[in-house]
Parts: structure tokens; sequence; C-alpha cells
């Protein structure tokens, strides 16, 4: 599948907006800390930023209002509906800690716990489609969670060394979130590596039967929308560095970073902000590598009639 | 509404698409395009029309595959090897995964004759329904920004003001070599159900669970092309002739 920068950006910022927000609505940081203030203010950004971005990639953006409607039936529908629902504790809870330096708990958990359903729907837009076969997995939302929630408490360690609360507990529980993703995504990716295509150029044209099918000539000589959407390939030599890339930058160097952290313990606060920040970056990128490897090995259905 | 018919839609229209008579003409994905461009709502816009990346949207387009039996070979003409043309639109499926996805109520599925169809003052172009069609059957339109898909040419199958022989999809009534056929699929003593029975008609990629309402037929076991291109060969070759041409073989020999 084409990896469409837009969908990349949107998946990664809301999924660690998100994340930030659950770990905000355990009420892990003090909310009477600045840096509680503004690790609220980040995730409402990094929230509204990665859904503005969604609809760059919309035909007619205009009518984007429309996609609230067909929640019954669409992943794509209730995501929308779950984002808006969301934002109204989220931005209850950030209006009580930066006007009242308050945490409410109630307040806070369903937040927290909207926020997961949140990327749920977004994964599940994916998980769903029978189409791609390498998607359509329970993996692929539990990823999708697992990501967020180590993005989110990666974020936090940083607002947490900048004096908004207990840093040991979440760089802690960051590290755990990071190296339970990277156990999920593992075994997604092995799943992918091992799969057997449940569709061929032999089911897609029904002749089978006779032997062995294989593309004779394209309908045209250029490329349409659909191998531009769905016929991009990356070579393999390629995916596997850029897979061990994004397992090295969004999983080791952070783990060991958050690791580090909680050996240093409270000695050396201004350490902990840089050795913080740099884990967060380090994740973050290796985060954009692994959506974008997320759409580029995927293999759509429709390529058995393209050759691909 | 997007989500599917509750019950079973009344009639079941759809082709037959013959794979054994298709020529591989592309007359079909042309009268296709010309109707359904000035027909059915945006026009089918094309990118770069006379440039060298050409390219643009189509309803339906048409494949050429070649099919090898197990242990065949490629001999030109005289080998295993069969050439397959392979018209592709869309199937109109019973279970329609491009309408259950759609977050809009865009696409959707007639309840009266099951046709698939996107309301395109509602579609907000996020493709999510090409991506949901295992068959590439919808293509997005890229200067209307809304997605584009076989109607069945539902503003000719019911068009009082055209002829009679006319209200079929523009498809069927082009092929040349009648190889695509229109019908309703729900009803057994339809001729194009009939067809469909006699000669086995299948459903692409039954394994995805979308129900096609289109079916194809099958090409026919193959004619022994090999007896001919033995003839072939023959005429290179006379050691086996026997009677009036051994004796001319003979003759031709001594000249
Ligand atoms: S062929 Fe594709 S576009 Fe047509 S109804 Fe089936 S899934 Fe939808
Ligand atoms: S592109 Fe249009 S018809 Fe397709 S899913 Fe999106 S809104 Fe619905």
């Amino acid at each position: 599948m084409h990896p469409a920068l837009s969908i990349i950006v949107f998946t990664t910022l809301s999924g660690l907006g998100y994340g930030l927000a659950t770990a905000l609505g355990t009420g892990l940081l003090d909310p009477a800390a600045t840096a509680t203030k503004a690790a609220h203010l980040l995730a409402l950004a990094l929230i509204a930023a990665g859904l503005m971005s969604s609809t760059l990639h919309l035909g007619n953006p205009q009518r984007a209002w429309r996609a609230f409607s067909q929640w019954r039936s669409s992943w794509l529908s209730r995501e929308g509906v779950m984002a808006v629902l969301t934002f109204l504790p989220l931005a209850a809870s950030a209006f009580l800690a930066i006007f009242e330096s308050r945490y409410e708990p109630a307040l806070g958990l369903a937040g927290a716990a909207l926020s997961l359903v949140t990327v749920y729907c977004t994964a599940m837009i994916y998980a769903s489609l029978k189409s791609v076969q390498t998607w359509h997995t329970p993996l692929t939302p539990l990823c999708y969670l697992l990501f967020a929630l180590a993005g989110g408490f990666s974020l936090s360690t940083f607002f947490a060394a900048m004096g908004g609360g207990n840093l040991l507990l979440s760089s802690g529980l960051a590290a755990f979130f990071v190296c339970l993703a990277w156990i999920a995504k593992l075994v997604w990716r092995n799943r992918m590596n091992t799969l057997r295509p449940i569709s061929t150029p032999e089911t897609a044209t029904g002749l089978g039967f006779i032997g062995k099918v294989r593309l004779f000539e394209r309908p045209h000589i250029n490329d349409n929308y659909l191998t531009n959407e769905m016929g991009f390939r990356v070579a393999r030599k390629h995916a596997v560095k850029l897979a061990a890339l994004s397992f090295g930058l969004g999983g080791i160097v952070p783990v060991a970073l958050l690791l580090g952290l909680l050996a240093l313990g409270a000695a050396h606060p201004a350490v902990a902000v840089g050795v913080a920040l740099l884990a967060v970056l380090s994740h973050i990128t290796g985060m954009l590598v692994e959506r974008w490897l997320f759409f580029a090995e995927a293999r759509h259905a429709v390529m058995n009639y393209y050759g691909g | 509404m997007t989500s599917l018919p509750a019950t079973a839609p009344a009639k079941k229209l759809g082709l037959v698409i013959d794979l054994d008579v298709c020529v591989g003409c592309h007359a079909c994905v042309i009268s296709c395009k010309e109707w359904n461009t000035g027909g059915y709502g945006a026009a089918l816009s094309d990118q770069d029309p006379y440039g060298a990346e050409v390219s643009g949207t189509f309803l339906n387009r048409v494949h050429s595959f070649e099919v090898i039996p197990e242990g065949g070979e490629i001999v030109g003409e005289a080998g295993e090897a069969r050439i397959v043309h392979f018209p592709k639109s869309c199937l109109h499926c019973d279970d329609a995964p491009c309408v259950t996805v759609c977050p809009t109520g865009a696409s959707y599925k007639r309840t009266e004759d099951g046709i698939v169809l996107v309301d395109e003052d509602m579609c907000i172009g996020c493709g999510l329904c090409a991506w949901a069609c295992p068959y590439g059957a919808r293509e997005m339109d890229l200067a209307a920004g809304v997605m584009k898909k076989c109607t069945l040419c539902v503003d000719r199958i019911y068009n009082e003001t055209i002829q009679e022989i006319d209200r079929v999809p523009s498809c069927v009534r082009t092929c040349p070599a009648n190889a695509r056929h229109y019908g309703d699929l729900a009803d057994p003593q339809s001729e194009v159900s009939l067809m469909v029975a006699a000669r086995g008609g299948i459903d692409l990629m039954p394994e995805q669970g979308t129900r096609p309402v289109n079916k194809y037929l099958p090409p026919r076991p193959r004619q022994v092309l090999g007896a001919g291109s033995e003839q072939a060969l023959l005429a290179e070759n006379t050691d086996g002739a026997t009677g009036f041409f051994a004796w001319l073989d003979g003759v031709l020999e001594r000249i």
C-alpha cells in the first residue's frame, strides 16, 4: 500500500497524543506542576495536529462532517465520533489542571479509557480490511494500543523529569510499555513474513483449474489510481534494514535510556531531562519508520490482477 | 446508509462475462468510459491526457493473463499456455465490504435491485472503499475528488427515453464478440442464470467473502491445438509421409 505521508503523520501523532492523554488521565503527574500543564496542552495539540493531517488526503474535505454519520458500520466513522467524544473529558481535565491545578480521577480515567478506544478505532480501520491480509488480525489493534502507551508514557517521563512528578514510576512504566509493544510488533511481523496469501492470481481469475496464472498484459501501459494507491512495493532488502532501524530507534535506544533514568534516580535532574528527551525523540523517529513500513509492506489483494 | 440491505434484494442485477469468448478488444472499456463520462455523476477525468504520463479514471478494464498447465511448455502457438482476456468491473457484491466501510453514507447497495452505487454529493473522497474492495473496482476521480465505480449503467437500464434494445449496460451493448451478458441473477430462470448453471459460472476470490453477483464463465477445454501444430511441424519434416505425399516427396527429392 502507498505510504501516504498524511496518514503516517496522523497515526503517529494522534497515537502519541492519546498515549500522553492516557498517562495524564491516570493521575501520574502532579497537576499543580507547570510541566504537567504543558503536557496537557501538548497532548491536545498532538491529537489536533494528527486529526488535521488526516483530512489532508481527502478529495472533498469540506464535507468531512458527514463522516460522523455511519458509526453503525464504519470504523472510520467510529473513529471520528470517538475523537470528538474523547475531546470533551480531555479538554475538561486539561482545564482543571491548568487553571485549578486539580486532578479529577473520574474525569481523568474516563479520558484515558476513551483515548484508548479512539486508538482502537483507528487501528480497526486497517485491521477490518480483509483485502489487506497483513493488517487483518487482532494483533494490529494490539500493536497500535501498545505503541500509543509506549509513546505516551515516554512523553510523560520527559514531563516528569521537567518537574511534573514521579520520574521513576513514569520511566519504569514507559520502558515496560515499549518492551510490550515491540514484543507484539515482532509477533505481528513474524505473522506477516510467514503468511500464506488467501487470494492468489488463480483465485482472482478463477483460472486456477487450468494451471498457473501469470499476468500477460496490464489493462493500460501506464500506472493508474489502483497501482499508485495499492501497488507500492518496497525492496525486501530495504524493508529488512528499515525494520531493524525502527526496532533500534523505536525500541532498543528508548528502553536503554529509560532504564538509564531508573538507574540515575533523582540525582541529576538536568541530565534526566536530556536523557528523557532523547528517549522520546528516538522513539518517535522509530515510530515514523514503523508506520511507513506498516503501509509499504502491506500487499493488497487487487495486486493479483496486476502481477504484483 | 452504509449498512447493507437487511433483506436480500428482490432482484440481483449483474453481468455474466464469458472468458471463452472475450477477444480482448477493449471495446467495452471505451464504450463504458464514453457513456459514463457524460452520465451518472462527475465526468471520468484524465490526467496529462496528451502527455507521456497519461492516466485516467476507468470503471471497466481488461487484463490479459497467461495460464500454464502444470508441466506445460510455452512454445509460441504450439505450447500449452493459454491467453485469457479478462474484463473486470464492479461485481455488485452481496456482502460488499466497500459499502460498510464508508464513513459518510455515500456508498450504498440498493434494496430493489442490488446495484452498488456512490452518492457523489456525500462522498468525501477518503478512498477507504477502494481499499476495501479486493477487486480494484473503485477508482477515485482525481479531478472531482470523489469515488467512481460501475453503476451497471443505472441511467440506461431503466431509461425509457432510449430504445428498448439499448436498455442494457453500455459494455454489454457494445461487445462485438457477445462476451458480456446482463440480467437478473436472483431469478434462476433468467437467461444469465441458465448460462451460469450450464457453464459452471464462478465467483472471483470467493475466499474474500464478498459474495459477488457478477459471474465469470470459465474458458471451455482447449481443442487439441497439438494436432494442428504437429501438421505444421510435418511441413518441415517429411519422415512420416505416406501414399501420394510419400510419392510426391520422393519425386521432389529426385529433381
Ligand atoms: S466489486 Fe468491489 S466495489 Fe463492487 S461491490 Fe464488490 S467490493 Fe464493492
Ligand atoms: S471515498 Fe467516498 S464512497 Fe468511498 S468510503 Fe470514502 S466517502 Fe465513502
